[in-house]
């Protein structure tokens, strides 16, 4: 049996070896309470306090403008309702996209029933989110503006610098889930004019449950979580400090070597594309064909469905992952399939596969081969391959 | 989340294809929702001596109609009649509750091949009065 083959490094990456390692005194050497005053306590103070410095050095921050959350999903609930609650005397109007995360898209949802007014901007077929659109939108009652910068779907990374610059000038808080983002991309907040920014350690190697906000220096904001005065009295609750070192260290280390690491990537997942594109007939790569993360390949197969694309793959050793109806629990795809224009009976046949540090060419090479084997199989179970099996290829809708 | 029997069907699925001159074939389900099951049937004398089906959808969706031809293969219409949804998800050892509108498609797919089928040969079949094979599974009050 060979090794099970992992390609869902966007839905999580395992924690690195120098990340495990810097984590482990925490937990029962060096325990002691960052808020206690002796020497145990004060350990773990600059423990976390380094790994604030780490965070911050990662993406152009000041580390007293990083504050530790429980994840991904945690930052994003505070930055959008700890902006829309802190300034809602000045408007009650929220720009958002309709390809976010959950996160977001939920927590807008919320607020809305709070009688708050959201506007989800459209995207065009790559999934870029229409400028032109967002400028409409903003009104004088338009108190925050929140786009993620790279979609954890397809992978497409939108124009943050522009995004930012509008905000600035129309003095509108910006916020940009870079979940995905971190480790991947170069991000520098002031230069890009970022208010707020929201990340999570294991999507980069380091451990799950832990994550971070970025809040600029002078924003105006609610706490979420209240009860202590850890994280400058704004973030309640003892800090998971191995967890945070992990961070730490996870962040250094996805930006050490970074351009060599990144073009590793990227070479690898053109490889997978062009095979895959080259070896199968009725796919279609969705997400922006060259601005894109370096990691992510995201495809329509046509005529079949993505849980049993999954399953297939499960059954070969290969992990993926679909934005298939069956494998959300709903009887809708993927929300970010339907935004860029999908009929629904072609977004059902998605597969995500999202390379990492650890996948190899032979790995690509072997996906490949299996996918071809599989989607054959599946076709020729499905009866909407019958009537255009006899097509040429030419005619294929891409 | 599967039970190893649906594992086994989706696998090693029955009975996949087509019948070329079958008596009886019932198309159910939408793409749209990303189940369609089709379903082939050969009658002689009032007994089903063959069956193909082709499905697109889940690996429940693909199990579900395995496991539903093996049981009417070889049975008279009266007996295929009374196949539930219900006796093919027991026969799978269960489905994941949000997957039970797989095994309502596989009921309706079977008795929209026999409806084709009386339509065809202007037979009256016991039971298919009242069934319409647009009726969409995940509406369904599905019996679990």
């Amino acid at each position: 049996m060979r090794k099970y083959i992992y390609m869902d490094n966007s839905a999580t990456t395992p924690v690195k070896v120098e990340v495990l390692e810097e984590m482990l005194p925490y937990f029962n050497e060096k325990y002691g309470n960052p808020s206690s005053i002796y020497s145990l306590g004060g350990q773990s103070k600059i423990a976390v306090d380094k790994a604030r410095k780490r965070v911050a050095n990662a993406f152009g921050a000041n580390p007293k403008e990083i504050f530790f959350t429980s994840g991904g999903s945690e930052a994003d609930n505070w930055a959008i309702k700890g902006v829309a609650f802190a300034n809602k005397s000045k408007g009650n109007h929220i720009i958002t996209s309709k390809i976010e995360h959950h996160a977001i898209l939920h927590t807008c949802e919320y607020l809305e029933r709070q009688g708050f007014k959201i506007t989800y901007l459209d995207v065009d077929e790559y999934g870029t989110v229409d400028i032109e659109q967002l400028k409409d939108s903003i009104t004088d009652e338009t108190i925050l503006i929140s786009i993620m910068f790279a979609n954890n779907e397809i992978g497409t990374i939108q124009p943050i610098k522009e995004i930012g610059r509008i905000a600035k000038e129309k003095g509108i808080y910006f916020h940009t889930d870079a979940v995905q983002a971190i480790g991947n991309v170069k991000i520098d907040v002031k230069e890009l004019n970022i208010d707020l920014l929201s990340l999570s350690a294991h999507k980069f190697y380091g451990p799950k449950g832990i994550g971070a906000l970025y809040i600029r220096q002078g924003v105006k904001m609610h706490n979420l979580i209240e009860g202590g005065a850890q994280e400058r009295n704004k973030r309640a609750g003892t800090e998971n400090v191995p967890a945070i070192v992990g961070l730490g260290k996870a962040i250094e280390l996805a930006y050490e070597n970074f351009d060599e690491h990144n073009a590793k990537l990227e070479s690898l997942r053109n490889r997978l594309v062009s095979k895959v594109m080259d070896n199968i007939s009725y796919v279609r790569l969705n997400g922006h064909p060259t601005n894109r993360l370096p990691g992510n390949a995201n495809f329509c197969f046509r005529f079949i469905e993505g849980e049993s694309l999954l399953l297939s793959l499960d059954m070969v050793g290969v992990a993926g992952s679909s934005g298939s109806a069956c494998t959300s629990g709903s009887l809708d795809p993927s929300h970010v399939l339907l935004a860029i224009g999908l009929p629904h009976e072609i977004a059902h046949g998605s597969l995500r596969l999202s390379l990492g540090d650890f996948n190899t060419e032979e790995e690509v090479d072997y996906v490949v081969e299996k996918l071809v084997e599989i989607v054959n199989r599946l076709r020729v179970m499905s009866p909407l391959y019958e009537n255009v099996k006899g097509e040429e290829k030419c005619t294929q809708k891409k | 989340m599967y039970s190893e029997k649906v594992m086994d069907h989706f696998r090693n699925p029955r009975n996949v294809g087509e019948i070329p001159n079958a008596d009886g074939i019932g198309e159910v389900g939408n793409p749209k929702c990303g189940d369609i099951m089709k379903m082939y049937l050969k009658i002689e004398d009032g007994v089903i001596v063959d069956v193909k089906f082709k499905t697109f959808g889940c690996g429940s969706a693909i199990a579900s109609s395995s496991m539903a031809t093996e049981m009417v293969k070889g049975k008279t219409i009266e007996e295929a009649m009374s196949v539930t949804n219900k006796a093919v998800a027991e026969a799978l050892d269960g489905l994941p509750p949000v997957k039970m509108h797989c095994s309502v498609l596989a009921e309706q797919a079977i008795k929209a091949a026999l409806l084709d089928y009386s339509k065809k040969n202007n037979v009256h079949i016991e039971g298919l009065e009242k069934f319409n094979p647009e009726e969409d599974p995940h509406d369904h009050e599905i019996e679990e």
